[in-house]
């Protein structure tokens, strides 16, 4: 059996409400692909058509060459992993792992050895005669996973695995997860989560969903460095998108002319820039910018400036200040040309 | 209500004290007895008053050793015990089957069914029985439509008055007792165990053999406790069904009572009766309590 996904125009409809439209997607043989948008977005339930538990109205779901879109989900031979463990309650952990392995009647011999290697593999075979309710969250977590894996599952759905976590566990997790992945390089995995981190640190390409629709998609790099929606540049990254007119050279924004690349778009036309508020400095420079500071946020090690030019607010993340600007202080901010991006107005977003 | 100076209101605690079971501030003080005094006074009026007469008249010389070993009395004791195990059990197959299908399987109607199954808990135990009696009687439908068909004047359906009548009629009675546990607990049940299951390969029959059922079983004990303790002190059913063969202990004592005026018999029997079933009520309250209930 081979590995990959493929979404061949899955249309998912619950009484009338179209959840998931036309979704056209591949994710190939040992390929993490992050499903990510916020919810109401259609994530979820293109991975619950990859499992088995909703029926597309139309379309056809593959896993590797095999068309499943008819197939009940025990027959599918996926590893699922949700966001509240859906741990076994009354097994213990090793019963949980073996779960799988006696229902798809592995020789009885075999499954000691395996629940054993799953549990090694999550870091919890110390823990192989506990119940569930007597581990942590993180730990609960993680016996999720090996019972998914010890299945040897050619496709593993994770389902917001570690929104349920606090924030140190899941940065943890999501190392672990990582390397989980470098031991099993076949494996693809569809990974649904509304938290940029989760999927740029971990996605191999990432799948950006909005209104039911798959709004863009592309590696981590490409969606955040040139982001071809201004869905994806605000939801990944939380971009600055300034209204401009596009001239000969340049683009126009509140009657500044800008040095900004342009290629491809018609003089005249309105677009929308963007430009990460991280490459927005603070002072002097190219494609600089005067206005008001409207709001200011210490982070710790930066300081988030809201600056109002005309009508706008820009965002701009600089190095933690000495001393936190006072409100209305008339400030100037820049950017390099080679740092915006101009996005053609409403491509790829219907 | 005007501060009493004693009782309810003063039995307030330190602030910051931890209340614990043994802290001995938490014990009740002496002031709060006057207020259990009316309750405890109507209880004993209408309740042990009553009951210690009815072990009282039970003391009376040899009664015991007649009833014990009388035939009729073990007769009694075996129909009761056997009628109560049975049903219980046939409530747990029936009510969890119905269960599962009204908490798991999605159709129209469903949670009007549910909803119906809460209303049916205050039905009167012999509104069932006329229902069968109206069915299955030996004048009832089953009977007249074999009647209309056939020409033959007595129809084939006459279990009612045999214990398998008083069986199907507490079956169909008190199998709902069991389901409400049971949907109870169902509702609980996270619907992400199920799928997890199903994707690891579970077919439905084992999901529900090992996720759903071991989930359900204090659901399940609770609920098979309760319905246990109700048929061994049935009664409605029983005379209802008029079933002449089915003599159980709450009938006997009926007939000893009210039929022979053999009272030290009666009570005999009655105390019996309530032994067994405080018996079982203390088993139920303590699987309950684990099942949390």
């Amino acid at each position: 059996m081979t590995s990959g996904i493929r979404f061949d125009g899955v249309t998912v409809t619950y009484g009338g409400n179209t959840v998931l439209d036309s979704l056209d997607l591949t994710v190939e043989p040992g390929e993490v692909m992050a499903l990510l948008g916020p919810s109401g977005s259609g994530k979820t339930t293109a991975l619950r058509a990859v499992a088995g538990f909703v029926r597309p109205a139309s379309g056809r779901v593959f896993i590797g060459d095999r068309d499943v879109t008819a197939l009940p989900p025990y027959e599918r031979g996926i590893g699922m992993v949700v966001q509240q463990y859906a741990l076994f309650p009354h097994l213990r952990v090793e019963d949980n792992v073996a779960f799988g392995l006696k229902a798809r009647k592995v020789p009885k011999g075999e499954i000691p050895g395996r629940v054993a290697d799953a549990l090694e593999m999550t870091g919890m075979a110390a823990y192989a005669r506990r119940h569930p309710r007597e581990l942590s969250g993180g730990q609960q977590q993680r016996v999720a996973i090996a019972r998914a894996l010890a299945i040897r599952p050619n496709v593993l759905l994770l389902d917001e695995p570690l929104s349920a976590l606090d924030a140190q566990l899941r940065s943890g997790m999501l190392a672990e997860l990582a390397r989980l992945h470098r031991e099993l390089p076949d494996v693809s995995i569809l990974y649904v989560t509304h938290d940029q981190v989760e999927a740029l640190t971990l996605a191999d390409r990432i799948a950006v969903m909005d209104r039911a629709r798959l709004q863009d998609c592309g590696t981590p790099q490409d969606l955040y460095r040139r982001p071809r929606t201004e869905f994806t540049a605000s939801f990944v990254g939380n971009a600055n998108l300034l209204p401009v007119t596009v001239g000969e050279k340049g683009a126009a924004f509140e009657g500044v002319t800008l040095d900004v690349p342009v290629s491809g778009a018609a003089p005249g036309s309105t677009a929308t820039l963007c430009v990460r508020p991280h490459l927005v400095g603070l002072g002097p420079g190219p494609n600089a910018l005067s206005g008001r500071i409207g709001e200011v946020q210490w982070r710790g090690s930066t300081h988030r400036l809201y600056v109002e030019v005309g009508g706008h607010r820009v965002k701009a993340d600089v190095r933690e200040l000495r001393e936190t600007p006072a409100l209305g202080t008339e400030v100037t901010v820049h950017f390099a040309p080679e740092d915006a991006v101009l996005l053609a107005q409403g491509v790829g977003d219907g | 209500m005007a501060s009493p100076g004693t009782g309810l209101l003063e039995r307030r605690r330190a602030p910051g004290a931890v209340p614990t079971r043994s802290d001995p501030a938490d014990r009740v003080p002496a002031t709060v007895w006057p207020w259990a005094l009316p309750p405890v006074a109507v209880l004993a009026v209408v309740f042990l008053y009553p009951l210690a007469l009815v072990v009282r008249e039970s003391l009376a010389p040899g009664a015991y050793a007649e009833v014990l070993s009388s035939p009729s009395f073990r007769d009694a004791l075996l129909t009761t015990v056997w009628l109560a195990v049975a049903s219980t059990a046939g409530c747990l197959v029936l009510g969890f089957v119905l269960a599962l299908v009204i908490a798991f399987v999605p159709f129209p109607g469903g949670k009007a069914v549910s909803k119906f199954i809460d209303v049916f808990l205050s039905f009167p135990s012999f509104l069932i029985t006329l229902a069968l009696l109206f069915l299955y009687g030996t004048v009832g439908m089953a009977n007249g439509i074999w009647t209309d068909a056939t020409g033959d004047p007595t129809g084939p359906f006459r279990f009612l008055g045999t214990p398998w009548g008083v069986l199907l009629a507490e079956i169909t009675y008190f199998t709902p007792f069991v389901m409400r546990p049971l949907l109870a607990a169902f509702s609980q049940m996270e619907t992400a165990q199920l799928e997890a299951a199903s994707s690891l390969g579970a077919r439905p029959s084992r999901i529900v053999r090992q996720v759903i059922l071991p989930e359900a079983l204090p659901a399940l004990a609770a609920g098979g406790s309760l319905v246990l303790v109700m048929c061994l002190n049935e009664f409605g059913i029983v005379l209802f069904t008029g079933a002449k063969g089915v003599t159980t202990l709450p009938m006997l004592v009926h007939s000893k009572a009210i039929l022979e005026s053999d009272y030290a018999a009666a009570c005999v029997v009655a105390v019996v009766n309530v032994a067994l079933s405080v018996g079982l009520y203390v088993l139920y309250r303590g699987v309950s309590r684990r099942a949390g209930a």
